[in-house]
């Protein structure tokens, strides 16, 4: 049981390791990929993108804020 | 008469509105072609493991590249959806958390761990798995993309159908009484199916399209005339499903959303024996003058059909602009309330919510008689629970404001049904030129093939324009509209990362372009 775990480990391994090593147009896709998840999470999230019930409302107290943001309106 | 274009204001609203509907168009223009291409390449591979060819393995692996340079340029562009809910859309997102948070995380876990690791086996395991388990993978691929569309779509269809749910006035939450019901709601389900068939559409059109363009080029020929063979009969079998869930789909609008169908027709008075506009004409940048017209200018109708399309008979009822703002009696005696009477009470319901927070508030620090100020709270309940149903009209200052944008939704939904009418006989005059002539011959079908494929994507969109912009100003219908949902922020802040977006997605969607249109050219079968 145990040394087919390490087998299908290992195979499940060299399916990536392998892969990875081969790609050609993936190398650029990955590129985009984690250029663009930089962008999106380090960037605009951090940014751009803050919780605004978390920022302006203390923790617990999210529903008095939002009827107090719905109930004056 | 209202100015459409000098009617947009440049507040938090409508600067939050841009925002999200240019993501979303954005998000669009991935999505399909994921959906859409998943199936193509599955057919394909199929077509080696049944063959056992080296041709069908090479053509399954030439439209897996294709599938995965648009996979990835979509991977996560949905994520800054999510991130406009928390930030612009912080009252709706906080009110919807309980009734979202299990579809969008099963999404979530479905889109990582099946589309990963499948995807992996996809690309990574021709000769290191077996045929069989790869096909698996393949076909697990699109399913997975499929699967994490429904969630996405039972999402938003609760937004235009907010069924299995009670609001808890306490934690000021929409709650879910029934997954079940949030779940399967018969208008996610339609909304699934018109929206995973109409994406083979695409997929379809985009095999074609890349066939053609092989067929005018002399080049690859082989795999343009197997692989526009299966494009073509996708296609036709994926636009007449999408005709047939769209006339679903139409019929839940009509029960569910009549405002919206008022709209998408131009249709000011109701009745019955309605017939469906086929050309009219109202003006593009105003909203038409309802209240006195009685009908859009230059308005030819197939008789009948809007009451057929729906109530599914002849002699149907169908409500108008003006029946939906003034009231009505149905056919069967029932009657819906005038948009005065549910504003009314809608602001009972707000005050009533109001009155039940203050008491309750006064309950839980110990101010005065606590016990009084609950079983006060306690008595305002059941009035609030029987107008929340009408909740948001309470914020409705004008009931024209109740009317979605005419033209838009007018316009949108002709190009979305004439692009699919087009496409039916486009795809029948492929196969006919596939199985009766020759499809390598006619230099004006290979063009036209072409230039459909922006043409399947315009309609794609415009069946989104119909969906968001007819429902408007509800984000969840009915119940919370747009100016109660947005956050206290400033509109210039969303409107910088509104001019953020439209470069990024733009210079995203052109390195796409790019990268396919290489794939493409230099991509050498025989």
């Amino acid at each position: 049981m145990k040394a087919r775990l390490k087998h299908f480990a290992v195979s499940v391994w060299h399916l990536y390791y392998d892969g990875f090593r081969s790609m050609t147009v993936g190398r650029t896709l990955w590129a985009v990929i984690l250029i663009k998840l930089f962008i999106i999470f380090a960037v605009l999230k951090l940014f751009f993108f803050p919780n605004f019930i978390h920022e302006h409302a203390q923790k617990g107290q999210e529903a008095e804020f939002v009827s107090s943001q719905i109930l004056k309106k | 008469m209202t100015n459409l274009l000098l009617d947009i204001s440049t507040g938090t609203v409508d600067w939050a509105r841009a925002q999200f509907a240019l993501t979303a168009i954005y998000h669009w223009l991935f999505v399909p072609l994921t959906l859409g291409l998943a199936l193509i390449m599955g057919i394909v591979e199929t077509c080696y493991y049944r063959t056992g060819k080296a041709f069908w393995k090479e053509a399954a692996r030439f439209w897996q590249r294709l599938f995965g340079v648009n996979f990835a340029m979509g991977v996560a562009t949905g994520i800054i959806l999510e991130f406009e809910f928390g930030t612009n859309w912080s009252n709706y997102s906080w009110m919807v958390g309980d009734i979202f948070g299990a579809p969008l995380a099963i999404e979530g876990i479905v889109a990582f761990f099946m589309e990963s690791t499948f995807v992996a086996v996809m690309f990574f395991g021709w000769n290191k798995v077996s045929r069989g388990f790869h096909l698996a993978s393949t076909w697990l691929t699109g399913l997975g993309a499929t699967i994490s569309a429904w969630w996405i779509l039972v999402a938003n269809a609760w937004m235009q159908y907010p069924i299995g749910q009670e609001f808890n006035p306490d934690t000021m939450r929409f709650e879910m009484t029934s997954f079940a019901n949030v779940a399967l709601s018969p208008f996610a389900v339609d909304k699934f199916c018109h929206t995973v068939t109409t994406s083979w559409i695409i997929g379809a059109a985009f095999t074609v399209a890349v066939s053609a363009w092989y067929l005018l080029k002399q080049r690859n020929t082989q795999l343009a005339r197997q692989s526009i063979k299966i494009g073509a009969i996708v296609g036709l079998v994926a636009t007449l499903l999408g005709a047939l869930t769209g006339d679903n789909s139409a019929y839940m609008v009509a029960q569910t959303q009549p405002m919206k169908l008022a709209a998408m027709e131009g249709l000011y008075n109701g009745g019955t024996h309605q017939g469906l506009s086929v050309v009219a004409l109202p003006g593009p940048f105003s909203q038409p003058d309802y209240e006195n017209d009685v009908e859009p200018p230059y308005r030819i109708a197939v008789p009948n059909m809007l009451s057929i399309l729906a109530t599914h008979h002849a002699d149907g009822y169908v409500p108008g602009v003006n029946d939906l703002l003034s009231g009505f009696t149905r056919p069967d005696g029932s009657k819906e309330p005038s948009a005065r009477e549910k504003m009314t009470r809608g602001r009972r319901a707000i005050a009533n919510l109001a009155q039940y927070r203050q008491l309750m508030t006064a309950a839980k620090t110990g101010k005065g008689d606590t016990a009084a100020a609950k079983a006060q709270a306690q008595k305002i309940l059941p009035q609030l629970k029987a107008d929340m149903p009408y909740f948001g009209y309470g914020y409705i200052k004008d009931v024209h404001h109740l009317v979605p944008n005419i033209p838009i939704s007018f316009f949108a939904f002709r190009t979305m049904v004439g692009i699919g009418c087009l496409f039916i006989l486009f795809f029948l005059v492929v196969l006919h030129y596939i199985y009766r002539l020759d499809i390598s011959k006619p230099r004006w079908l290979l063009i036209a093939a072409i230039v459909m494929l922006p043409l399947a994507y315009i309609g794609s969109e415009a069946g989104w324009v119909v969906a968001e912009v007819g429902r408007q100003p509800w984000t969840i219908q009915d119940m919370l509209p747009v100016g109660a949902a947005v956050s206290g922020v400033s509109s210039g802040s969303i409107a910088t990362t509104f001019f953020v977006f439209l470069f990024l997605f733009t210079t995203m969607l052109a390195v796409e372009i790019s990268i396919l249109c290489k794939q493409i050219k230099n991509y050498n079968f025989e």
